[in-house]
């Protein structure tokens, strides 16, 4: 056994104080006819043949592609140091803070994230972490329904449809109601959750509505109405649930300015791999009239029984292991260390540093649509992007194939992923950071130029981004 | 001596200082911005503080240091298998083409952790004795509502609408009543036997058209494997309901115990307890979720599949209909599970039953050395991979509880046990040594147990004031729940005086 | 012994009777069985009460318990102090941390509740 420190004499120690011959005395009350049949498991390598072998399956993955792929999941610089610090064992091996005196290390890191989160979000009170931000959601909106005591929530089709499908599955239990508010279709406002709708659906006095939930920017990259969704949301009484992007948050307005109750949102663009799905940071904070709703863990800043300043976990008596069937949520273990590493990835950026790192963003996704247009591709939305957008590309499914031979991972195909909506068929959802270089725009450029032939250059709307959210001016229609 | 570090630290707020930091990205285009609509922007910057790189690196170092850890050292935390961490997983998790993969990366790109992921399956499958596996859940709570979520759509399937209740012994874990209530169900909490285990009379009596479940731990919270296991499987079968096991406890049966062989239909593994995943102060994890036949058609999805030309593929959305749908944003939490299958490869099946094997042994070993110095309400019968003890008779005697003996093993070097779970045993400490400790540390462990408890009898302001050397000592909880503090405010922050 | 001028039930609540209202809170045995108090959580004026349900929730720093109706009425008043000072509860149970007044349903009801003896001896018990 790799890491089992027994000899045959310890064991034989240990049998001898107990006063049995052999271990499966010790398994005795396990009834004859329940017996495990034997384990059938390849059988067990030494470190040396299993790190080949580990190093052979992630070979297999292709991580070298100019990737353009957003979608909730974002490629970003992670300064070197935050892995450093995460490989001290002290931090990745420690347990939950149950014993707060030899804990301060992860105490005072949560309270340090609970703060740094509040201030990105404008509200007061973040929860140490939840799973990702589709459940981070899925427990805004059940939030909504226990603060309101209503039993329907209304959804943005421009929520990421996962974050809505994960919604729909936590909602299975509770004899609630999810609905979808539809998007604008056409227009300067196209591929933003429809007011009108919102209204209309927000009307029905036999139907009173628990929470609002949108997201900033949107799933198609676009920038969302937020405060007139708010203020339609607290008209009818119901509750504000702001998604959104944390490094977004340097520069575009917080949902604590646009009049949020609460906010969700995945804070793996803080610093932390994509791995493949997880495991992420669920980011979930509220006001402080919500603070008892609010599920998972909560740290705070107390003193000693010698009046030094520490950090314990609060507001205990909310989580299952005290209430049980009556807790909010059954959440225990949650997603620490990422927290930790979102935090020490603000650490070291800096408030100017993600400043640069979303206008760097948005710098090269200005320049991703500007040699797109020159290429005949233009955005399918007119409306302003931060930095993600819609491209429209005929036979979007197979140039997306093509190109991924070229090396190019050109976004996501939205036939695929949104397949309810025609609208989307042609789509290609593209995004584009600080990392993204220029020499990947120009195979990504170049490689779709040579797939669909010579095209006249598109126009991007002028005008746009100069004050107002919604010029009348439509986007550029390759031929 | 402090069992940790010593340096409290001021918060990165107070360590901050306007033109601190930066040198990490380069400068966007002064125009960058310009595009975005005015009302739409941020008015007023973010107050995160300005630091340099050394002093937030030192920041995280020290705080790191007042932790202690598995790495540490003993850390016999009952019910949280603390096992040792494998340093090669953290390695493996961290290899690029693990890391950088995106989670909606085309499979064509993404087969090395296709394959990973369809092993696991395939490995936890055997393990459990069940039909098929899911990755999904983020940690055990989620696996249970998983489970749970899979066990209603399997009576709606059949037109089965009265199932309302979940039936768990009074000794489970807080999150199984919690998960019932997530997903619907009144709970129904049934009291254990004299001997620990499930009442097999009380469960009948509760079993009945309106159970849709019945949650086990097996081995129970207590340590103790349910000798009578087979007839409330019968019982629950017999009475048209399905029975789900909470898999906390797993490293006391691996390779000695399939609970899908033996008829439950639907278990959650913990990978951050039994499959050595490191806990990472609270998380993550990853919960699992083994199924019989019955529920196959109901896992979340998408599930990952064999491809036709032999590779590997994810489910395609609509595949399947019966699924209950998901449960997170993507496919799972793939760097805890890289870090779980690295663990499995490197036991074997018969690596694994050892791992049972010295678990149960050792925490057996340390039963028998504490046995007369604490109560042990159970402890007639051989425990599995952890045991209950009690200071009940100490506090009599001496006024010394449980939250003291804990907070003065801290002075003695170690992490304290579980204490006051399961709430069904009065001043319980759980203690679980796992498989990973030499057997000069349990002796020590036990040396030391068996010192406080002379302590309490000799001098027990020793261990009522206890811990006495950790840089921080017997907080205000009180006040920190009447009066939260929950953020950092600059005003706030200053009525708590900052270390210096 | 516990206060002489009051009635209680087996779930630890007192009841204070002056004519058609009655005061209720919980007993100093029961605050000491939770610990600090940190939270009650009381329902508003105008709630109607049912003996025997739950009206209100009481947490301590490591429990949360369940506050039953003692009697079945209509909340005039909660205590407003409590959600700042919820450590009266500890301090001064059967006083200035008392949580309803009610506007007794049923004053048959009265008899059903046990007198301080009846209490005595049921904590005694353990």
């Amino acid at each position: 056994m790799p890491y089992g420190p027994h000899t045959p004499a310890d064991r034989a120690r240990m049998l001898a104080t107990i006063g049995i011959d052999s271990v499966d005395e010790l398994f005795s009350d396990i009834p004859e006819g329940l017996r495990a049949s034997p384990l059938d498991l390849p059988p067990p390598e030494p470190e040396l043949e299993l790190a080949a072998r580990l190093e052979d399956l992630a070979g297999r993955n292709r991580v070298d592609l100019a990737s353009f792929l957003g979608a909730g999941v974002y490629r970003h610089y992670s300064p070197a140091a935050i892995d450093q610090i995460l490989l001290r064992g002290e931090w990745y091996t420690a347990y939950t803070p149950y014993q707060p005196e030899i804990s301060q290390g992860t105490l005072q890191s949560i309270y340090e994230y609970e703060s740094l989160m509040a201030e990105l979000l404008g509200l007061d009170v973040v929860s140490a972490s939840h799973y990702d931000g589709a459940a981070a959601t899925a427990e805004a909106a059940l939030m909504t329904c226990r603060a309101t005591r209503r039993e329907r929530v209304l959804v943005s089709r421009a929520v990421h449809r996962h974050y809505r499908e994960t919604m729909a599955t936590y909602f299975q239990g509770g004899g609630l109601d999810l609905e979808e508010i539809p998007l604008v279709a056409g227009g300067p406002a196209a591929g933003t959750t429809d007011l009108v709708a919102l209204e209309r659906l927000l009307a029905d006095p036999s139907r009173p509505v628990a929470g609002v939930v949108a997201g900033q920017p949107n799933f198609l990259g676009l920038l969302e109405p937020m405060a007139e969704i708010g203020r339609l949301a607290h008209a009818a009484g119901a509750l504000f649930v702001a998604v959104v992007e944390p490094v977004s948050l340097a520069v575009l307005a917080p949902p604590g300015a646009y009049g949020a109750d609460i906010a969700a949102g995945e804070g793996q663009p803080l610093g932390i791999a994509p791995q493949y799905g997880g495991p992420y940071l669920g980011i979930l904070a509220s006001t402080d009239a919500l603070v008892r709703q609010i599920p998972g863990r909560l740290v705070g800043m107390t003193s000693d029984v010698d009046g030094k300043r520490a950090f314990v976990m609060t507001m205990r008596a909310r989580e299952q292991d005290i209430r049980r069937e009556k807790a909010a949520s059954n959440i225990c273990t949650n997603q620490a260390l990422l927290a930790l590493a979102a935090s020490v990835y603000l650490a070291l950026i800096g408030p100017h540093g993600l400043r640069d790192v979303a206008a760097l963003g948005a710098s090269r996704a200005a320049e991703l649509e500007r040699a797109l247009a020159e290429i005949g591709v233009g955005r399918l939305h007119p409306g302003p992007y931060l930095n993600e957008f819609v491209i429209r590309v005929p036979d979007a499914p197979t140039v997306h194939r093509r190109l991924l031979d070229r090396g190019v991972l050109a976004g996501l195909v939205l036939a695929e992923a949104e397949p309810d909506d025609p609208s989307l068929a042609d789509g290609l959802l593209v995004c584009a950071t600080e990392v993204t270089t220029t020499d990947e725009i120009a195979r990504f450029t170049a490689g779709l130029s040579d797939l669909l032939g010579d095209r006249p250059a598109v126009e991007i709307p002028s005008g746009r981004g100069a004050g107002r959210s919604a010029p009348g001016v439509a986007s550029g229609t390759p031929r | 001596m402090s069992v940790t570090g010593s340096r409290l630290q001021p918060t990165i707020f107070e360590k901050s200082s306007p033109g601190r930091g930066g040198g990490k990205i380069p400068h966007p285009p002064n125009d960058a911005l310009d595009r975005i609509p005015a009302d739409a922007r941020r008015s007023v910057p973010p107050a995160l503080p300005e630091m340099n790189e050394p002093e937030v690196v030192r920041h995280y170092v020290n705080l790191s240091q007042l932790n202690y850890a598995v790495d540490t050292g003993f850390y016999p935390l009952g019910s949280c298998t603390m096992k040792w961490n494998p340093k090669l997983n953290e390695w493996a998790a961290r290899l690029p083409g693990f890391a950088g993969l995106h989670p909606l990366a085309p499979d064509a790109i993404a087969q090395g952790t296709l394959q990973l992921l369809f092993e696991l399956e395939a490995a936890l499958a055997e393990i459990s004795g069940m039909e098929a596996v899911t990755l999904q859940p983020a940690a055990g709570a989620q696996g249970e509502l998983t489970g749970i979520l899979m066990i209603r759509a399997y009576h709606r399937a059949h037109g089965d609408l009265e199932r309302t209740e979940v039936l768990v012994p009074d000794s489970s874990h807080g999150t199984n009543p919690a998960t019932a209530t997530m997903a619907g169900f009144t709970t129904v909490t049934v009291p254990s036997a004299a001997d620990g285990g499930v009442d097999l009379d009380a469960f009948r009596a509760a079993l009945g058209p309106r159970t849709a479940a019945v949650m086990i731990t097996n081995p129970s919270t207590l340590g103790l494997f349910e000798a009578r296991i087979g007839e409330l499987l019968d019982a629950v079968h017999g009475a048209g309901a399905l029975a789900y096991m909470d898999g906390a406890n797993l490293n006391a049966i691996l390779g000695r115990f399939k609970p899908g062989e033996a008829g439950f239909d639907v278990m959650h593994f913990n990978v951050h307890k039994t499959f050595s995943t490191p806990h990472g102060g609270g998380g993550p994890g990853a919960g699992p979720v083994g199924v019989g036949s019955k529920l196959v058609p109901f896992l979340p999805g998408p599930r990952v599949l064999r491809a036709e030309d032999g590779g590997y593929r994810l489910e395609r959305p609509a595949e399947r209909p019966t699924s209950i749908g998901r449960l997170r944003a993507f496919v799972g939490n793939t760097g805890v599970l890289v870090r779980a299958y690295a663990y499995i490869r490197a036991h074997g099946g018969s690596g694994l039953r050892e791992v049972s094997d010295d678990a149960v042994l050792a925490a057996n070993y340390l039963k028998v050395r504490l046995a007369g110095t604490f109560d042990e309400p159970y402890g007639d019968r051989a425990c599995k991979h952890e045991f209950v003890a009690s200071a009940a008779s100490l506090k009599k005697a001496t006024g010394v509880r449980t939250l003291d003996i804990a907070k003065r093993l801290i002075d003695y070097g170690y992490h304290p046990p579980t204490i006051y779970f399961p709430l069904t045993v009065e001043e319980g400490m759980l203690i679980e040594p796992t498989e990973t400790e030499p057997i000069e540390t349990l002796d020590a462990f036990a040396d030391a147990l068996i010192a406080i408890a002379g302590e309490a009898r000799s001098h027990p302001e020793l261990v009522l004031e206890a811990p006495h050397a950790t840089p921080v000592r017997r907080l205000d909880e009180a006040t920190a729940a009447r009066q939260p503090n929950l953020r950092w405010r600059p005003m706030a922050g200053a009525e708590t005086p900052c270390p210096d | 012994m516990v206060p002489t001028d009051l009635r209680y039930t087996k779930d630890h609540e007192w009841v204070r009777i002056d004519g058609s209202r009655a005061t209720i809170g919980i007993t100093q045995y029961a605050a000491e069985q939770l610990g600090d108090i940190v939270f009650v959580e009381l329902p508003d004026p105008g709630k109607a009460l049912a003996q025997g349900a739950v009206f209100g929730v009481v947490e301590s720093v490591k429990a949360v318990s369940d506050l039953f109706a003692p009697l079945s009425g209509a909340v005039v008043a909660a205590n407003p102090d409590l959600a700042g000072e919820p450590e009266l509860v500890n301090a001064a149970p059967y006083a200035a941390g008392w949580m309803l007044e009610v506007e007794l349903g049923d004053p048959t009801e009265l008899e059903g509740l046990l007198d301080p003896a009846a209490y005595d001896a049921l904590i005694a018990e353990g």
